[in-house]
């Protein structure tokens, strides 16, 4: 193959100097090949997509009823960057923000882990001319698309019922792929990093579940004291959030940039860890 | 002019060696492995041979030395040297998400094969491995032996310049090793190169043209199977059980080559039955066997008959 890259840094990555090596070094070795990876984990997706397919159809519906006919009668409206939105509005976009971080979180948490350690499907595919890197840069992509197909769908659902802000809207899709590929490459970080699947626990209650609750997800961040706001305001989830309220309400987000900028640099730092702690944990 | 960097030598390795942490798995060793041969590497549990097997496949990058794969250094051209290699791992890593068809297509995906003319290959190894009526069947429902024949024919897709085996029949019943070693050896007579390990001396015996025996991370012995039973044991060997007083004491004035186990003492015979003679003649009552040398014996002979792990 004309121009393709070979691997110079396998080795000294497997010496230990795993964190002194320079990033050009943790992404060159990934190649187009890794679409195969990804197709493989399509391919399996695809076989399934009837179960697949019914948590984000289900989900929205189920939040749509319980706080719509529930909750939100209590609520009533809720202020958010200066206007009074029914809870619904509100909320709804918290719902699809919380999806993209859990499809893609839990896709290379659990079933990545799944395919290394138990299928041993990693191990398979390094028989072939494929790297790590290949590999882990496939799963990641595979993770985000999970948070993509999910978040299409809820888009769709949550449309019907009236929720979402057309052309605007859309822009919920490219940001489900930003906020996938974070989730995704800090998936496969505690991948690399938990020794048995139950470690699974630690992260996703210490971590996940929180952001899940404080991510001005389910109630704005201004109504928390200062300091908590301000840690608020360091979540990934809190910027998916706005972002993807934003997009939802037809609106411009609290500092857009800053936000993005925080996901697009936290997925690259992210994901090239993942190469380098995967590329320790699974070639010895 | 640079004798490694030969295109056509499957393997030349020198001073190959690994270690994890403290641990040294292989320890500086030297071999090569020449077109059409079939390489068998025996060795107790431990002793190195799938570790070498990894670093020949570019699974695990070697701590120093050298090793080119068709005069491709393992550490600079691992795609290029993958591409080449057909590999059937010790464990069993078939993709349990699909059918026994799928496994194959998708397989072949990593190698960038695909069209009308993998559908023909993969149809062919289907037949090649015997699984045709068992296209559709889900991993999980296969035998043992049909899984290691899947796993054979996933390692032949890409039509590899050499196959690597990593204990090809550990735990198939005989038929299934039969049908392994028959499908191996067609393969071996259309010119592929072979380099296997094994815990079977008769799988050895019977693929390999040459076999290099492993311990501690060294290789010890290096030979076709038939000299080294030769020239390590002889031609026949006598086993004795339930030892009558005066036995040991005659073998020791003797001065008869032979190990001792736990309950039996086994003689290497290299004078032509002389020693079974001997005994027969001087303790008629005496428990004995008396069989051919087998690589077996050479095994035990250089590797002790202590159990490792």
């Amino acid at each position: 193959m004309a121009g393709e890259k070979e691997a110079p840094a396998r080795m000294a990555a497997a010496g230990g100097e795993v964190f002194t090596m320079p990033w050009s070094t943790v992404f060159g070795n990934v190649s187009r090949r890794s679409w195969h990876v990804w197709r493989r984990n399509l391919d399996v997706y695809r076989t399934t997509w009837r179960t697949n397919f019914l948590p984000p159809i289900l989900e929205p519906v189920l939040y749509i009823l319980a706080f719509g006919l529930g909750m939100g009668t209590l609520i009533g409206t809720v202020l958010y960057q200066g206007q009074a939105l029914p809870y619904l509005r509100f909320m709804i976009p918290g719902v699809i923000s919380v999806s993209i971080m859990f499809w893609s979180y839990f896709e290379t948490t659990y079933a990545s882990f799944v395919r290394m350690y138990y299928q041993k499907t990693f191990q398979a595919i390094l028989a072939t001319p494929l790297l790590i890197e290949d590999v882990i840069a496939g799963e990641w992509l595979w993770g985000a698309s999970k948070s993509v197909m999910a978040a299409v769908l809820m888009l769709a659902m949550t449309g019907i019922f009236g929720l979402i802000s057309w052309p605007a809207g859309l822009l919920v899709v490219p940001l489900a792929v930003l906020g996938g590929l974070f989730f995704s490459a800090a998936g496969l970080i505690t991948t690399a990093l938990v020794p048995r699947i139950d470690s699974f626990n630690i992260p996703s209650f210490l971590l996940i579940f929180p952001m899940f609750l404080f991510s001005g997800t389910f109630f704005p961040i201004d109504v928390l004291p200062a300091w908590a706001k301000a840690i608020a305001l360091c979540l990934p989830l809190t910027h998916i959030s706005y972002l993807v309220r934003g997009a939802c309400l037809g609106q411009a987000p609290p500092h857009f940039a800053a936000s993005v900028l925080y996901l697009a640099a936290g997925s690259v730092v992210a994901s090239g860890l993942a190469i380098v702690l995967m590329r320790r944990r699974v070639v010895r | 002019m640079n004798e490694q960097a030969r295109a056509d030598t499957p393997v030349v390795a020198t001073g190959l060696t690994k270690r994890f942490g403290p641990l040294t798995a292989v320890d500086g060793i030297n071999f090569r492995v020449e077109a059409g041969e079939c390489v068998g590497f025996l060795g107790p549990n431990g002793a190195g041979k799938t570790t070498t097997v990894n670093v020949i496949t570019c699974m695990s990058p070697l701590t120093s030395g050298n090793a080119f794969v068709f005069g491709l250094d393992v550490t600079r051209h691992p795609r290029e040297i993958k591409k080449r290699l057909g590999v059937c791992p010790q464990e069993n890593n078939l993709d349990p998400d699909f059918d026994v068809r799928q496994n194959l297509l998708i397989y072949a995906r990593y190698f960038d094969l695909s069209g009308a003319d993998l559908a023909r290959r993969v149809d062919e190894l289907l037949e090649f491995a015997q699984l045709t009526d068992k296209a559709r069947t889900a991993i999980d429902d296969l035998s043992g032996g049909m899984k290691r024949r899947l796993i054979l024919a996933r390692a032949l897709l890409n039509q590899p310049k050499m196959l690597i085996l990593d204990e090809p029949t550990t735990g198939l019943d005989p038929q299934g090793r039969h049908a392994i070693w028959n499908r191996v050896r067609q393969l071996r007579s259309s010119g592929t190169t072979v380099l296997l390990t094994t815990h079977y001396m008769e799988e050895a015996s019977q693929l390999c043209t040459r076999v290099i025996l492993m311990d501690h991370g060294r290789i010890v012995l290096e030979d076709s199977p038939g000299a080294l039973v030769a020239r390590e044991i002889g031609r026949e060997v006598v086993e004795l059980w339930d030892l009558l007083p005066g036995v040991e004491e005659l073998i020791r004035q003797a001065g008869w080559p032979c190990e001792k186990s736990e309950e039996r003492i086994y003689l290497h015979d290299r004078e032509g039955g002389r020693i079974a003679e001997e005994i027969g003649a001087r303790f008629p009552e005496q428990q004995r066997l008396i069989r051919h040398a087998t690589l077996e014996d050479v095994f035990l002979h250089r590797t002790g008959r202590m159990l490792r792990e």
